[in-house]
């Protein structure tokens, strides 16, 4: 595990209650169905609107790995968005050290992105009219940070990741494991409490993807950030997780430390999951 | 038999109502045109004062001083030697065959076109990808402007404002704006959305999206659109020779009236020389700054 010491891991840092997310042209039509149970299937075929996210709570402690994996279509990607609002809950409360972030407005919400929470993406995400300097300082010129120092700031967090000497390259030509590390670099530049990894090592292949995870664990052991992280691979969500939530159809159906979801199975959709971990 | 009139004929409007209509709008536009007219000339003066410097200026540059300007900004546009050469050698033929003044001031008023063009078409595009109202509104104008037969437009703009360079100037511009415009438009809603998430998780705001994401990774796109652009003012100059734009469509319409095939060939030719020049320079220089981080794509 990432984190062995479980001193300061109690205080709480993201707060979701009762949130839920439909997809569709009039949401709130059809939230008292949904609350009442309808299925995912057949509020669909009725009405033409998706259920995303069903009656999410959950807490997050400062300095943790909260791990969220689940199945292609289980609702991940929408959840993990709603952290820094790239998707607006249909009900539902975000607390964010002690914010609740959903009354935010707009330039609230900028300041709030800028300072508070970065992004990885499963794709990389990254500026391909950039040079890899300009990409990892993006964050920081969105802050208003002069160049000087941002450029300082960026080269220290790409010879971090190891790629010292690729500033001036463009994003096209770099590898998929190069891409992400500066991926890493341009979150981790800004310097905000909590990191989103949306699969962020998916699209690597095995070896890299093993690389990657041990830099992560790595510099997470120095940095202490909240890191939520999605994956649909149990292997990785073992790896890296203080704790696992498993999300199917929208609603989590287990969230625990990795050794009681080893141990204890919350249904057959978990206990599949769980089926051929190499111990 | 009234049956089969109706059957065989369209039902038509009596004769005398449709004149009266077309009459009356005629009669309407023309009052129009009489009372506001002069405020649409004065409004449009600075403009006409700019196009004749612009014109007199490059009628006044030594032809020499006017090759070695030309020849430069198509090197620094494209940095190829060959291009060079080649408008070079298109600028020599073209004064040789005594041209050299119509091209200047033909030259003159495709710059000035589409430097219009550009600076009206670009931001009505950003307008355009960014709200689908705006879309649904704009594309049938477009759609209109591109297929109404030039001549048609020409007439209230000639109406309002008689015969002239402002008259010809809106006739291109209204020609030739829409590829801008549409590319414009099409390059910002292609800009990969991964990308656009991007910046905005990181608390990027509307307008640092826009000029910081949106529109540098549109460019090459837009450059396609400004290339078009320029191509149909060209060809809309011999259209607007008819209602006094001077320069290389006037020869041409004159040698329609009197059947010169030859004047006619080398002024149609001197259009084409132009168009080829501002083509390959114009995507050059687009090919060229998007190469730094297209070239391992291309691949
Ligand atoms: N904008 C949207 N409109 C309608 N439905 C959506 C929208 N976004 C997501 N959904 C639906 O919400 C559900 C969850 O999608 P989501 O992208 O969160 O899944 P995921 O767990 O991230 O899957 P993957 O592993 O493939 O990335 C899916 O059924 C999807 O069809
Ligand atoms: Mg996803």
């Amino acid at each position: 595990m990432m984190n062995d010491s479980n001193i300061a891991m109690t205080q709480p840092i993201v707060e979701i209650k009762s949130l839920y997310k439909v997809f569709g042209k009039n949401p709130k039509s059809v939230l008292k169905a949904v609350k009442q149970g309808i299925s995912k299937q057949a509020l669909l075929e009725q009405t033409g609107h998706t259920i995303g996210l069903f009656d999410i709570n959950l807490t997050i402690n400062r300095g943790e790995v909260f791990v969220i994996m689940g199945l292609s279509g289980s609702g991940k990607s929408t959840l993990i968005r709603h952290f820094n609002r790239m998707i607006d809950p249909t009900v539902g409360e975000i607390i964010i050290d002690g914010q609740n972030i959903i009354q935010l407005k707009q330039s609230q919400l900028e300041a709030f992105r800028r300072h508070k929470i970065a992004m990885v993406f499963q794709n990389f995400g990254l500026m391909p009219h950039l040079n890899i300097l300009d990409n990892v300082a993006y964050g920081l010129k969105i802050n208003g940070v002069n160049k000087t120092e941002r450029y300082d700031h960026a080269k220290r967090w790409i010879n971090i990741v190891g790629l010292e000497g690729y500033d001036l390259q463009f994003p096209m030509q770099l590898s998929g494991g190069q891409k992400q590390r500066v991926g890493l670099a341009r979150a981790l530049a800004v310097d905000t409490d909590i990191l989103l990894m949306d699969e962020p090592f998916s699209a690597l292949d095995p070896l890299i993807r093993r690389e990657m995870q041990a830099q992560l664990i790595e510099l997470q052991s120095n940095l202490h950030k909240t890191i939520i992280f999605i994956t649909h691979d149990l292997d990785e969500a073992l790896k890296m997780g203080d704790r696992i939530a498993i999300l199917k159809d929208g609603k989590i159906i287990q969230l625990d430390t990795p050794e009681e979801i080893l141990k204890n199975p919350a249904d057959d959709y978990v206990a599949d999951f769980v089926r051929d971990v190499k111990f | 038999m009234a049956e089969t009139n109706w059957f065989y004929d369209f039902p038509k409007m009596d004769k005398a109502q449709l004149t009266a209509i077309k009459k009356h709008l005629d009669t309407a536009y023309r009052d129009f045109s009489r009372n506001y007219g002069e405020a649409i000339e004065n409004f449009f003066e600075p403009l006409l004062n700019l196009m004749v410097w612009f014109e007199n200026l490059l009628l006044a540059t030594p032809w020499w001083l006017m090759i070695i300007i030309l020849c430069g900004l198509s090197y620094l546009a494209s940095r190829s030697y060959k291009l060079s050469v080649g408008v070079f050698a298109a600028l020599l033929s073209i004064g040789y065959l005594s041209m050299w003044d119509d091209t200047m001031r033909t030259l003159s008023i495709i710059t000035i076109c589409t430097l219009i063009a550009i600076a009206l078409g670009i931001p009505i595009g950003i307008i355009m990808a960014r709200s689908n109202l705006a879309r649904s509104i704009i594309t049938p104008l477009l759609d209109i402007m591109q297929t109404m037969p030039a001549f048609v437009y020409l007439i209230p703009v000639v109406m309002l404002l008689g015969i002239g360079k402002i008259p010809g100037l809106i006739a291109v511009v209204i020609y030739a704006i829409p590829p801008v415009i549409r590319f414009t438009n099409l390059g910002i809603r292609l800009v990969d959305k991964e990308v656009l998430e991007a910046a905005t998780a990181f608390g990027a705001n509307k307008s640092q999206r826009l000029w910081g994401v949106q529109v540098p990774l549109a460019l090459p796109t837009i450059m396609a659109g400004i290339n078009q652009t320029i191509m149909m003012a060209l060809a809309m100059v011999v259209i607007a020779s008819m209602i006094g734009v001077k320069g290389l469509g006037q020869p041409v319409l004159k040698s329609i009236t009197n059947q010169y095939f030859t004047l006619g060939l080398f002024n149609g030719l001197a259009i084409v020389a132009l168009a080829i020049i501002f083509d390959r320079v114009s995507s050059a220089y687009a090919k060229r700054s998007q190469k730094q981080y297209q070239e391992q794509n291309d691949e």
